[in-house]
C-alpha cells in the first residue's frame, strides 16, 4: 500500500506555478542553441539518409541544373548574348537560389518530417523550420567556395562591395527562406497540398530572378516598370551575388554593373531585407496562433 | 500542506474528426448530406488540484480523455478553453512511447531526447551511463530506434525519463509493453520517484498497481471528471453500472489479472 503524501520527503521546487512549455517562438529557439544544434546535427545526417550518393544530391542537382540552363538557355536560346561570362552569372544565381528553394522546400516538410517527435514531446515547434534553413547554409558553404575557386581561375578583381553584397544577400534569403518555411511547414501540416505546391513556387522562383539571364534583359523588356521585378526579395539576393562574384569577373566591372545591375542596388537590397523581417515577424504571428493543433493534426 | 503542483482549471480541449479530405471526398458527402468533419469534445470542463508530492493514478476506459489530459499537463497540447499550470521541471512517457526519431540511434536519441527536456550535453553525459544501464539494451543502442520492438523503445524512453531529474513524473502506460522483469524495475524505480517527493501522474488500467503507487485517483469518463479521491473508492467507482456482486467479483478478477505485477513486485 502506498504511504501517504505527508510521509514523505517535501520537495522545494524552486519555480513558479506556470503554463507547462511555455513558448516565446523564435526567441525559445535561440535560447535553446544546444537542442537546435543536435537537430541541425540529425537534419543534416537525415535528409540524404538511405540514399547512396547521401549529400552529393545537394551539389548534383544544382549542376544538373547549370549543364541545362547553360546549354539551353546560354547557347540555344541565346540568353548569353552582350555578356562576358555568362556561366559565372549563372552558377553565382544557383547558388544563392538553390539555398533558397533548399529552405523552403525542406522547410515546408520539416514538421511532418518530425511527428514522432512533436506528438510526443513538449518543445518549441519553430525548431524544425530553422533547423531546415540552417542546414540549406550549411550546404551552402561549400557551393559557395567552389564559387569563389571559379572566380578566381576567371581573372576576378574583388572589391569592397564583395562581403557586404554577400552577406545581405544572405540575410535577405535566410529571413524569407524561414518565414515561408514557418507558414508553409504549418500549412503542410494541415493540407498536404502545400508539398506540392512548393514544387512548383520553386520553378517560378528559377525563371523570375536574373540567374539564366541578365537583368538588362527584364529592363529591355520591362522598361521604366522593371521595378515590379525588383520586388522580389530574391531577385534582389541574386543580384547582389552577382554584384558580389560575376561583376568582378567582366572585363570591364564598371560598365558590366552599370549595364546588368539596377541604379539602386543597394537600397533595393536593404528594402528586401527589411520586408523579409516584416514578413518573419508575421509568419512567427501566424504560426504562434495555430501551432497548438500541430500535435492532433499529425497523423 | 505542500504547494500546488499541477492545476487543471475548466479545462476543455476539442478535437477535429475528418472523415473527407480532398475536395472531390468533401463535394461527394455534401451532395450525399453526409457529415464532412464532427467535433468532439475529449475533456470537457475537467478541474483540479494536485499538490507537490502527490501521486495520482488517472483512470477510466480507453478514450475517456487520459492520454490528452497528460499531454495538456506535458505541454504537449494547448487547452482550448480553461487553464493548465504546472510547477517545475516536467519528464514522463506519453502513451508508452517517447518522443524518438527513428533514423537516429538508440545512444543519439538519448541525447536529444535529454536535450528537448532542456539538459545540456554536460548533464546527459552525467546520467548517460546510468539511462543505458538501465534501459539494459546492449549492443541496440548503436543501430537506430526504428528497427527496435515496442518493448525496447519504450525502455528506452522510460530509462531517460526517469532519470531527469523533475519535479513532475508523468507515466501513461508504462507497464503496458514491457516483459515482468522490466515491469518490476519500472514499478521500483518509480516508488522511488515517489518516494523522493516528485509529484507523481500515474495512467493504468492495472487496479492493483494503482493500488500500490498512488494515493489518489481521478476518472476520467467522456472527458468529464468523475471521481477524484480515494483510491480504494476511485476503483470501486470505476465498475459502476454493475450490481454488486458482479462488481466485486469483477474487481477479484481485476486485481488477480494484475495480481501477476503486485504479487511479484
Amino acid at each position: 500500500m502506498a504511504t501517504g503524501v505527508d510521509e514523505r520527503p517535501v520537495r522545494i521546487v524552486d519555480a513558479p506555478l506556470a503554463p507547462p512549455a511555455e513558448n516565446l517562438g523564435l526567441l525559445s529557439v535561440f535560447k535553446r542553441r544546444y537542442l537546435l544544434k543536435l537537430l541541425v546535427q540529425r537534419e543534416i545526417s537525415g535528409r540524404y539518409s538511405n540514399s547512396i550518393l547521401g549529400v552529393f544530391w545537394s551539389y548534383i542537382n544544382p549542376l544538373t541544373q547549370f549543364c541545362v540552363y547553360w546549354i539551353f538557355m546560354g547557347k540555344i536560346m541565346g540568353a548569353d548574348k552582350g555578356m562576358d561570362n555568362y556561366p559565372v552569372h549563372l552558377f553565382a544565381g544557383l547558388v544563392i537560389v538553390h539555398f533558397f528553394t533548399e529552405t523552403f522546400g525542406a522547410g515546408t516538410r520539416s514538421l511532418l518530417g518530425n511527428k514522432g517527435l512533436l506528438k510526443k514531446m513538449a518543445m518549441p515547434k519553430e525548431m524544425f523550420p530553422v533547423a531546415s534553413m540552417l542546414v540549406s547554409l550549411y550546404h551552402l558553404v561549400p557551393a559557395t567556395l567552389i564559387l569563389v575557386v571559379v572566380c578566381v581561375f576567371s581573372g576576378w578583381t574583388p572589391s569592397w562591395d564583395t562581403v557586404p553584397s554577400l552577406l545581405l544577400a544572405l540575410g535577405i534569403v535566410m529571413a524569407l527562406g524561414t518565414a515561408l518555411a514557418l507558414v508553409f511547414s504549418l500549412a503542410n501540416v494541415f493540407f498536404r497540398d502545400f508539398g506540392s505546391a512548393v514544387q512548383i513556387l520553386t520553378n517560378y522562383i528559377r525563371f523570375g530572378v536574373p540567374m539564366m539571364y541578365p537583368f538588362s534583359m527584364i529592363e529591355d523588356a520591362l522598361g521604366d516598370k522593371s521595378w515590379i521585378y525588383l520586388l522580389n526579395p530574391i531577385s534582389d539576393a541574386v543580384l547582389l551575388f552577382q554584384q558580389a562574384f560575376w561583376v568582378g569577373v567582366t572585363k570591364d566591372p564598371e560598365a558590366t554593373a552599370a549595364k546588368h545591375l539596377p541604379d539602386d542596388l543597394w537600397l533595393w537590397g536593404l528594402g528586401a531585407f527589411i520586408g523579409s523581417l516584416v514578413l518573419l515577424v508575421i509568419a512567427q504571428l501566424i504560426f504562434s496562433k495555430y501551432e497548438n493543433k500541430i500535435p492532433e493534426r499529425l497523423t | 500542506m505542500n504547494p500546488d503542483s499541477i492545476v487543471v482549471d475548466g479545462v476543455t480541449k476539442n478535437f477535429t474528426l475528418r472523415y473527407h479530405r480532398s475536395i472531390k471526398d468533401i463535394t461527394v458527402a455534401k451532395m450525399k448530406g453526409r457529415a464532412v468533419s464532427n467535433t468532439f469534445k475529449a475533456l470537457d470542463d475537467v478541474t483540479f488540484t494536485i499538490k507537490q508530492g502527490e501521486s495520482v493514478g488517472l483512470m477510466g476506459l480507453n478514450g475517456s480523455g487520459k492520454s490528452t489530459l497528460l499531454k495538456l499537463i506535458s505541454g504537449v497540447m494547448r487547452p482550448d478553453q480553461g487553464v493548465v499550470k504546472t510547477r517545475g521541471q516536467i519528464a514522463g512517457l506519453i502513451a508508452t512511447g517517447a518522443g524518438f526519431h527513428p533514423q537516429l540511434s538508440g545512444r543519439e536519441n538519448i541525447f536529444l531526447n535529454a536535450a528537448i527536456y532542456g539538459l545540456s550535453a554536460e548533464e546527459t553525459a552525467e546520467i548517460y551511463d546510468d539511462v543505458v544501464k538501465f534501459a539494459e539494451l546492449g549492443d541496440h543502442l548503436n543501430s537506430p530506434v526504428g528497427n527496435y520492438s515496442s518493448g525496447q523503445y519504450s525502455r528506452l524512453g522510460f530509462s531517460v525519463a526517469v532519470h531527469i531529474d523533475s519535479d513532475i513524473f508523468l507515466a501513461d502506460e508504462v507497464l503496458a509493453v514491457g516483459d515482468k522483469p522490466f515491469k518490476k524495475k519500472c514499478m521500483e524505480k518509480m516508488e522511488e520517484i515517489r518516494d523522493s517527493g516528485r509529484t507523481v501522474v500515474y495512467v493504468s488500467h492495472a487496479a492493483g498497481s494503482v493500488k500500490r503507487m498512488c494515493d489518489r485517483v481521478i476518472c476520467l469518463e467522456n472527458g468529464r471528471l468523475v471521481f477524484d479521491g480515494d483510491v480504494d473508492e476511485g476503483i470501486e467507482y470505476l465498475h459502476y453500472g454493475e450490481d454488486d456482486a458482479k462488481g466485486s467479483a469483477k474487481l477479484k478478477q481485476l486485481e488477480a489479472a494484475d495480481s501477476a505485477l503486485g504479487a511479484e513486485v
